[in-house]
């Protein structure tokens, strides 16, 4: 009964702050005045040379990166809902936008909740300059979903469906419901040595390292830059 | 693409490190990239104005004039510059439509030279901000009216008569236009003074004028004189109606001639004279042939040949007649809310005028004119049109904008496809007009095509696997039943609605006859929506085929054709509500995949 009439007096007030929002025309403002403080943020990444040390980038790969980041997010920071924009535009096919939150989470190792410029020369670093392990460290980051070091059965699955979401629906052979299943399941096959249902990192990269089609296509990327 | 995509794909691709380990087949190799990594600054020397900016900048459209090959043949060797001899004022908005990915439009720039200049930089008008679109596109409006009363003005001038015209071509001439010759002069200004005469007539015959003798009562002069007002009527009807004759007889096309606006209005003008004639002296009709009457003023409507003024009037009438309509419904909820209110307020009272609602419409419509609460509807109406095209037209423009963006890309995937298998050399990979940025997006979706171990395939393709898939699974009976009926589920699973929708297409497209541009307008398209929550493209693509286009909180209701249910003969399946016909003929699956379907917009 208390709870009932404290919440009736909290929506009594709300009423009358509205009423008056009304009468003074200043009903709309305020929202516009929220969208306002928030482009404010804005961030800077270090010094051109602490970045070089960092990353396996020369100055002016880092340079011609930072210009195209900083046209696209002035403000120097990049979250969820743009990143998740972004790469939807590159499979418009399908939805992208729950790899994406993988992916986002996986650039994001601070879990700040957004990508500044470091996280992102970070991540390129490694996946494009990076040797065999840390690539592989990388992936395996980006599959442990809850970071708890171990990939198990249910964070696989949930991957392997945000990539078949990304097809679409118009594929061929037309996407049987047990598809993300059963690849997981030939995963688990492959990866897990000692079948205890989960994969561990050095699990992963032995495996990873046994197989030459593998090791192959991780050379494929190098020169996306 | 929009621009910024461009910048971020070497990260997409990079990201796509990520797949490797999970691929069931080896990855494509990627694309041959021969241009030069480091980026350079490029001279642009417009009218003697330099402009420098990076040769990625203008990259990123690769569409245009600026970001494609074609710039080269503006190239100065000497100065080792592109120089182009246009306005420089134009191509700083151009200039900054690469830097910011936004295309600007200049208020106080004419909106001509600025399409001309668009159309030579290659740049299509559609991709203009939101912040500018509006008024973009209410002066090319404007634009387009003026454009079409001066045609017309042109049309209607003193042009020299072709030799060898007949003569209803010649009467024709000069019923338009009177300065041509005399004759035709004297007509103009003969009909001119009657009309005058017949509206001056119909207004003083309700003048009381001096009864006659041996009577009090005071009588409106048209029953004094009526003698004298019959005849005047008849001789300007009688004008009238050779006036009228004549322009049928002259007119280059008479049922064009006969569905105009001035037609109308003249046949409105004398048929209650003629109605009159044929009608029996009965008392019970004459209060009707009374009220026909009042047609009689109409004519003062044909006054509309004779001034330009008028003329212009009503094309300003029928230009903002969408605004005027809702100016109109919403003064009528108005009156209907208030006269129903007064009517309740005053139920009880002895004595009151209001005996029902209508009743009290009468005094709410005085009472809101008077106090100019029309005004305050003007004001309402004002916001709503703002309101209106923010969110309605820009949301249009959006999904349409999304929709070929989507097409688009597709298409061109799906090509690319086409020439690699036709090609069947996966190492040179055969370069048409595709920019770098082309090959290296479809070199990612390939990627994810090997990931998955299943191809991207259109629509119509699509829908045709699914057909022969069940029914490869109704015609072999033979196999274990596990196995039968769980490819059938999944078949039908994979595909029901599209099976259903696809035989009732089939049935629909051959009982109406539909053609390809006017399922293609989104004229009658009604978009029911209260917000627009910022939409990621993921979720409009992934729904996209799904044609209730669940965006949020929308809704949509397609109103195009009545088409009539098709009957259920389908095999096995009752086939749904006619909703779903129509957002197939909307689909128009008949297209090839091809082909760049365009989207018309237009505002309602």
């Amino acid at each position: 009964m208390a709870g009932c009439a404290k919440r009736c007096k909290q929506g009594l007030v709300k009423f009358a702050l509205s009423l008056h929002k009304l009468v003074t025309g200043s009903l709309i403002k305020d929202k516009a005045d929220d969208d306002l403080e928030m482009t404010m943020v804005c961030h800077r990444p270090e010094g051109l040379d602490q970045l070089e040390a960092q990353t396996n980038f020369s100055k002016r790969e880092l340079q011609v990166l930072y210009r195209g980041f900083k046209n696209e997010c002035p403000s120097g920071i990049v979250n969820e809902e743009t990143f998740k924009q972004i790469y939807s535009q590159f499979f418009p096919h399908g939805d992208a936008s729950t790899y994406a939150h993988y992916l986002f989470n996986a650039f994001d190792a601070g879990h700040t909740g957004s990508i500044k410029f470091e996280d992102f020369v970070t991540a390129l670093s490694i996946l494009l300059r990076g040797s065999v392990t840390e690539k592989l460290q990388w992936t395996f980051n980006l599959y442990d979903i809850n970071r708890d070091g171990y990939i198990n059965k249910e964070e696989m699955t949930d991957i392997v469906r945000a990539i078949y979401d990304m097809m679409g629906k118009y594929t061929y052979p037309v996407l049987k419901t047990d598809a993300p299943k059963q690849h997981v399941d030939a995963f688990f096959q492959k990866m897990d040595k000692n079948r205890d249902g989960v994969v561990t990192l050095d699990e992963f990269i032995l495996s990873c390292q046994e197989d030459e089609n593998i090791m192959r296509s991780l050379q494929l990327f190098e020169n996306v830059i | 693409m929009a621009a910024g995509v461009a910048t971020w794909l070497p990260f997409a691709r990079a990201a796509a490190v990520g797949w490797l380990p999970l691929a069931k087949k080896t990855m494509p190799k990627p694309p041959v990239d021969n241009t030069s990594r480091s980026d350079e600054i490029l001279y642009v020397n417009v009218s003697g104005v330099r402009f420098q900016t990076w040769k990625n900048t203008l990259d990123r459209y690769p569409d245009t004039l600026l970001g494609s090959s074609e710039k080269e043949f503006f190239y100065n060797e000497d100065t080792q510059e592109y120089f182009f001899d246009r306005d420089p004022e134009m191509f700083r908005h151009i200039l900054n439509f690469y830097r910011t990915g936004k295309l600007h439009y200049p208020r106080h720039e004419c909106i001509q030279a600025f399409d001309e200049e668009l159309a030579f930089y290659g740049i299509v008008p559609e991709i203009i901000g939101d912040c500018c679109m509006e008024e973009y596109r209410d002066r090319k409006k404007e634009n387009q009216e003026r454009l079409a009363e001066d045609t017309e003005a042109n049309e209607a001038s003193d042009a020299p008569l072709p030799p060898h015209s007949t003569s209803r071509e010649r009467l024709w001439r000069a019923f338009e236009n009177p300065h041509t010759s005399t004759m035709a002069l004297v007509f103009y200004y003969v009909t001119g003074f009657f009309i005058a005469v017949s509206v001056i007539a119909n207004v003083v015959e309700t003048v009381p004028c001096r009864p006659p003798k041996g009577s009090v009562k005071d009588l409106p002069c048209g029953e004094k004189y009526q003698l004298a007002f019959f005849c005047m009527d008849t001789a300007c009807v009688l004008i009238f109606t050779f006036e009228y004759l004549m322009r049928l007889f002259a007119a280059p096309s008479r049922c064009k001639f006969m569905r105009s606006v001035m037609s109308v209005i003249d046949v409105v003008a004398i048929m209650p004279y003629y109605i009159g004639l044929v009608m029996p002296e009965n008392e019970d009709v004459s209060g009707a042939f009374v009220t026909l009457r009042v047609f009689r003023v109409f004519r003062i409507f044909k006054f509309s040949r004779h001034s330009q003024g008028l003329r212009i009037l009503g094309y300003t009438l029928k230009s903002c007649a969408s605004e005027l309509g809702f100016l109109l419904f919403s003064l009528t909820m108005a009156i209907i809310i208030f006269a129903t209110v007064m009517f309740y307020a005053e139920k009880g009272t002895k004595g009151s005028t209001f005996t029902s609602i209508p009743a009290s419409f009468w005094y709410t419509i005085v009472t809101m004119t008077t106090l100019g609460l029309v005004k305050l509807d003007s004001v309402l109406q004002k916001h709503w049109s703002q309101v209106y095209h923010q969110n309605f037209i820009r949301l249009k423009v959006r999904l349409a904008r999304i929709r070929m963006a989507k097409k688009g890309t597709t298409n061109a995937f799906l090509q690319y496809k086409e020439d690699r298998d036709r090609d069947s050399d996966s190492t040179a990979l055969c370069v048409k007009n595709r920019s770098a940025f082309e090959h290296q997006h479809h070199h990612l979706l390939h990627c994810l095509e090997k990931t998955t171990n299943h191809e991207f395939t259109d629509e119509m393709n699509y829908s045709e696997l699914c057909m022969t898939e069940s029914v490869g699974f109704r015609t072999s009976r033979s196999t274990s039943l596990s196995s039968q009926q769980g490819a059938q589920n999944n078949s039908t699973g994979c595909c029901p609605r599209r099976a259903r929708r696809r035989a009732a297409m089939r049935l629909a497209n051959s009982t109406v006859s539909v053609s390809r541009g006017s399922v293609q307008e989104l004229d009658t398209l009604h978009i029911k929506t209260t917000s627009i929550p910022p939409q990621t493209r993921s979720s409009l693509n992934a729904q996209a085929d799904d044609l209730k286009l669940n965006c949020g909180e929308q809704d949509f209701t397609a109103a195009i054709i009545s088409i009539p249910t098709p009957p259920a003969n389908t095999p096995d399946e009752s086939l749904p509500p006619s909703p779903a016909p129509i957002p197939g003929i909307l689909r128009n699956t008949r297209a090839t995949a091809y082909t760049h379907d365009t989207v018309k917009i237009s505002s309602l």
